[in-house]
């Protein structure tokens, strides 16, 4: 075990890719993540790397798309608006297979909403994002440590399946300081033998491309990507529970409504009910194997995020009409309490 | 070599030997025969990463044995910056059309140039979106008429074509600006010396070389290639004079 250090979650994540080796940053500051290359921009140089701040999101993933097709280990970072510049670039790069590390500290919108906390990026997260049919490896980190952790855990999977992965994290999360500590390890040098690096005699030319105009072939890329989905899903699954081995009732929820959800799963395990909580680590894959074993035992579940609803429609895929799902959630950068989420569990769902 | 034989040209070896798509007359082929002698000459095909465009050349990585990635439209400054800020040692360049470097991917053009990214810009400037079927370019003539401009460019509406090569020259971040063509035997020539030079300049690190060709399009500007020719020395030249905008001080 490392240093035991109190960072903001932003610090942490930043911290944490200098620790794993990250060769490169490219990114474009945006409330509510810019501490990440504030904080990347003031280390990097004493610590070796390359950071470097782009003119834009569209041109910072298209850094990313050439640094990481050139076998570098690289990190873009940003929050939900530019996030959704990004998108044209990581649907590229997951269709040319490199590997790179994301991380959208979601903030509140649509449109350029507000710099205030949200989850409203669960659908795009989880459903590819940009055009055509891929997915991202998705990662909800609920605590700093795992702000910190996840990026360790995003560059493995991402270079074991060169495929991007994505750390959905929210302002809150990023914002908020808490105890981590501090992994000293750098990950092992990935396999390159794909990349462009420069063709020697002995090997045929490496093309990092996305574009195969014969049908019969582009075809044959998309099957090769969706089995490699089909191994993501049936390999990757990870989730947390939290008393739920004699639960009733369960509160299905991911990072900060997780964080809330578990206080409220307190304040109600005190007045009796036996209630648990259902957490996804992996957004994409969803845990299904974690949570449907759940839903042959409790009676209802409670579906709570910071959006109008989106994970439910996991939750409900899970289900498949087997227990009656509720939802309960706030938008725009409203946060509720573990009371209110009790109250609102007492109320509509215990009732 | 057979007895008695003298070997005057030759098939780069870097250069594959496969048909290329290009339309009769298009001179992207030369270009690209260029960049492959010019790479065989300075020997550094292991150390050379291309980046492609998206437009006529989105393929040009099966015509030249190198390591190559492909950009989305207009993005291929912003990957070639990545790529050599990984491998600051190789040499980088980017092949890209007029409306990728100067439309669509005007902002990327502009700020790795600004910063002095260490890599060589190859614009073929045709005025006319060729992939496409002929739409205007940014850099279409004045009343140059296109599938998108049928009646003819109109500056009022349409503004004036853009002299992207001008606007970089006065960028502290480029080092080597210049404007060729592979028209003519002379053109070629000079040409292959300014590709040379290009490359040559990414060992001082000094910022960024642009080699522009005005170039032609027959299947778009609807002409024969030798009409093509006549029209663009008539039309192109005397609003995008060729020779050099920047060149370092020796």
């Amino acid at each position: 075990m490392g240093e035991v250090v109190i960072m903001k979650g932003n610090e942490a994540l930043a911290e944490a890719a200098i620790r794993a080796g990250m060769d490169a940053y490219f990114g474009y500051p945006i409330t509510p993540q810019s501490e990440i290359i504030e904080y990347l921009a003031l280390e990097i140089p004493k610590r070796g790397g390359i950071v470097l701040q782009a003119e834009s999101e569209v041109a910072a993933i298209n850094m990313i798309y050439g640094a990481a097709g050139a076998g570098g280990r690289v990190m873009t970072t940003s929050s939900s608006c530019g996030i959704s510049l990004m998108q044209e670039g990581i649907s590229y790069i997951a269709g040319a297979e490199i590997p790179c590390l994301l991380a959208n500290i979601n903030r509140g919108g649509p449109g350029l909403g507000t710099i205030q906390p949200a989850q409203g990026d669960y659908f795009q997260s989880t459903r590819g994002g940009g055009h055509g049919d891929y997915y991202t490896i998705c990662l909800a980190p609920a605590s700093v440590q795992e702000m910190f952790d996840f990026v360790y855990l995003g560059f493995e999977l991402a270079e074991k399946y060169r495929t991007p992965a994505l750390i959905l994290s929210d302002g809150a999360l990023g914002q908020m300081m808490e105890k981590v500590n501090l992994r000293d390890d750098k990950l092992p040098k990935n396999d390159i033998s794909w990349a462009a690096t420069g063709k020697p005699k002995t090997r045929n030319r490496n093309i990092v491309t996305s574009l195969f105009l014969q049908p019969e072939k582009m075809e044959k890329i998309n099957l090769g990507l969706q089995a490699k989905y089909k191994k993501i899903r049936e390999n990757e699954q990870r989730w947390e529970t939290r008393m739920t081995d004699d639960a009733e009732y369960l509160i299905t929820a991911y990072g900060l409504s997780a964080r809330i959800g578990m206080k409220a799963v307190d304040i109600l395990r005190d007045e009796g009910y036996k209630i648990g909580l259902f957490r996804p680590i992996t957004l994409w894959p969803f845990p299904k194997k974690g949570l449907s074993p759940l839903l042959d035992k409790v009676k209802k579940v409670l579906d709570f995020e910071l959006n109008a609803g989106q994970m439910i429609e996991d939750v409900e895929l899970v289900n498949r009409g087997r227990v009656p799902v509720s939802f309960f959630g706030r938008m725009g950068g409203m946060i509720p309490s573990p009371d209110d989420v009790a109250e609102f569990f007492r109320k509509e769902v215990a009732k | 070599m057979k007895e008695g034989y003298e070997l005057i040209y030759k098939r780069p070896e870097s250069l594959l030997r496969v048909h290329n798509h290009y339309c009769p007359g298009c001179t992207h082929g030369v270009v690209h025969k260029l960049l492959a002698e010019v790479i065989e000459e300075l020997k550094i095909q292991d150390k050379t990463l291309g980046v492609t465009p998206v437009g006529c050349a989105v393929l040009a990585y099966d015509y030249i044995d190198i390591d190559w990635q492909e950009a989305a439209h207009g993005r291929a400054p912003a990957l070639a910056t990545g790529i050599k800020r990984i491998h600051p040692d190789k040499y980088v360049f980017t092949y890209q059309g007029d409306g990728d470097l100067a439309a669509i991917g005007t902002a990327e053009t502009i700020h790795a140039a600004n910063r002095g990214e260490n890599f060589l810009i190859v614009f073929i400037n045709n005025a006319i979106y060729g992939m496409t079927g002929g739409q205007m370019a940014p850099t279409t003539l004045e009343g140059m008429k296109t599938t998108t401009s049928p009646y003819g460019r109109k500056i009022s509406e349409m503004g004036s074509p853009i002299k992207m090569s001008d606007i970089l020259a006065m960028l502290p971040g480029t080092y080597y600006v210049t404007r060729q063509t592979v028209a003519d035997v002379r053109g070629v020539r000079n040409a292959k010396k300014a590709l040379t030079k290009a490359f040559q300049y990414q060992d001082r690190k000094k910022g960024l070389c642009l080699v522009e060709f005005v170039s032609n399009c027959p299947s778009n500007w609807k002409m024969t290639p030798l009409e093509s020719w006549d029209w663009a020395r008539e039309n192109m030249f005397p609003y995008y004079p060729l020779g050099d905008l920047k060149t370092p001080e020796e």
